[in-house]
């Protein structure tokens, strides 16, 4: 389980996370929905370690990975799999290196059982044939299915999705989310994803939480944030244009 | 004004935004020396980076060597046919190269080569999170992408200042002895005479030097860029300068405390 209690981060002076209260349960498929600009990012780079709090907590099983640093933070990490934004996949390797580059330098596997792991994990996204083709040779859907594989092919216990969807096609959206779901359903690892993708969402979520200026202003099952009286989260849901603007 | 109120006062004088970087800068440092000399190696990168520094700028320096000492051959022979000097060519092209030009042109011509690709290269992984997808695999990009680079510059910047001063001093040889008539003999005798192995260690210890002030600055501008393909291209414009700069002010202190 993954608790982040009064999450605050400000960049010269600008607050973007402002106290941000979020649980995440074990097992389950959170997402953070907020508009663009909204902390999103900033709050997944939190979890992972790659940015620290002014103040607050982010306890993951009860250790506070706030106050980790070096090592004791890389053997978190190593419970973690990472689907970045654009995939982040290594482009000087083909797309099959990149999904066994952490079965070599994280598990240090023998070669050929990575060569079986890699077959399977890619085979499990459906891109059995397109292993020795470089990520710019492949399209943005397959390069986001690679970017999966490789985050899923150590079997992490939690996995972060960074706007897995964005640039796709409405097709392609819901390829990749049944991919996630079906991914969760035979490993069920802890997900976290932020993401944009109303409504599709709602289908795989089993929590949602709204991001708004830098606080979580309501979370609960899919139902219930569909629901919502919140004028914000009705405004989000709906996509009304913001008055303001 | 002792050393530590001298450094004091250096940062006093410093602004801000440039003694903030200090902390950063040692810090990186450190982690690069760490991850050098402590286990697991990674090989493979390391010889990836000397294929990559070392061997694809073996054109430019053959090049650079050969036209340099050709010029030197050029100007220096007729420099010293004004004191009817021209038997001293060969010592005075060899000592010139190995000395002095060797390590700094060949250092120079590696970072317009490598070293502007490897901050670029860096910045492009930085900014595509490649950087971040290695460190939440719980792997250092120190040791992946940093600490080879500096090795095999350390490896390589010797060995390309070697070839550029050996081509350096056949170019010599080509214009003194090919087309201005000296001997083959006086050229080379009084090389052997002239140039000592102090000489040779001098150029060997600047041209690791460099190796170490190029790929240094090139990674750290890589590694730390932000603000996208612009801030990509700024790195790789500062690493250049900052580079070239430090191999001169660098090459002049070596020279005055080397023998």
């Amino acid at each position: 389980m993954i608790k982040v209690s009064g999450l605050r981060k400000s960049f010269h002076g600008h607050a973007v996370l402002n106290g941000l209260d979020l649980e995440v349960p074990a097992g389950s498929i959170t997402i953070i929905i907020g508009r663009s600009g909204g902390g999103k990012s900033v709050f997944l780079k939190h979890l992972l370690g790659l940015l620290r709090p002014d103040s607050g907590h982010i306890e993951v099983d009860g250790v506070d990975v706030t106050r980790l640093r070096g090592r004791a933070l890389d053997e978190v990490r190593k419970r973690y799999g990472v689907v970045f934004q654009g995939g982040a996949l290594f482009d000087s390797m083909t797309c099959r290196d990149n999904v066994a580059f952490p079965l070599r330098e994280k598990l240090r596997l023998a070669t050929a059982e990575i060569r079986t792991q890699v077959d399977m994990a890619l085979e499990r996204v459906g891109l059995a044939g397109i292993g020795n083709k470089y990520p710019e040779e492949v399209s943005g859907g397959m390069r986001k299915r690679v970017a999966i594989a490789r985050a899923l092919v150590t079997e992490p216990e939690i996995v972060f999705f960074d706007e897995p969807t964005t640039g796709l096609d409405p097709v392609l959206v819901n390829t990749i989310h049944r991919l996630i779901l079906e991914l969760h359903r035979r490993s069920k690892f802890t997900a976290v994803m932020v993401s944009h993708e109303i409504p599709e969402i709602f289908e795989i979520a089993d929590r949602v939480g709204m991001l708004h200026q830098g606080r979580i202003v309501e979370q609960g099952p899919p139902a219930a944030i569909q629901e919502s009286a919140n004028p914000i989260v009705r405004q989000f849901i709906r996509g009304e244009p913001d008055p303001a603007a | 004004m002792d050393v530590i109120s001298a450094e004091r006062f250096l940062l006093d004088q410093m602004p801000v935004r440039y003694r903030a970087l200090i902390p950063t800068t040692l810090k990186t440092a450190y982690s690069a020396v760490a991850t050098m000399v402590t286990p697991p190696f990674k090989l493979g990168a390391l010889l990836g980076r000397i294929h990559y520094i070392g061997f694809r700028s073996l054109l430019i320096i053959l090049l650079t060597g050969a036209f340099t000492g050709m010029v030197l051959g050029l100007q220096i022979f007729f420099t010293l046919s004004r004191f009817g000097s021209e038997a001293f060519l060969g010592p005075a092209v060899a000592l010139t190269l190995v000395r002095e030009l060797g390590p700094v042109l060949g250092a120079l011509m590696v970072t317009g080569r490598a070293g502007s690709a490897l901050t670029a290269e860096l910045g492009i992984m930085r900014i595509t999170e490649q950087i971040d997808a290695l460190t939440v695999m719980a792997l250092s990009p120190m040791r992946y992408l940093v600490a080879p680079s500096i090795l095999a510059g350390i490896i390589t910047f010797p060995l390309m200042t070697a070839l550029f001063d050996v081509v350096g001093i056949f170019g010599g040889y080509l214009v003194g002895v090919k087309l201005l008539g000296l001997s083959a003999g006086t050229y080379f005798g009084e090389m052997q005479t002239f140039v000592d192995m102090g000489d040779v260690m001098m150029g060997f210890w600047k041209s690791v030097s460099f190796g170490v002030i190029v790929t240094w600055v090139c990674t750290y501008k890589g590694f730390h860029v932000a603000h996208g393909a612009e801030g990509v291209a700024r790195a790789t414009t500062q690493a250049v300068v900052l580079s070239s700069v430090l191999i001169l002010v660098w090459d002049y202190f070596l020279g005055s405390v080397l023998p």
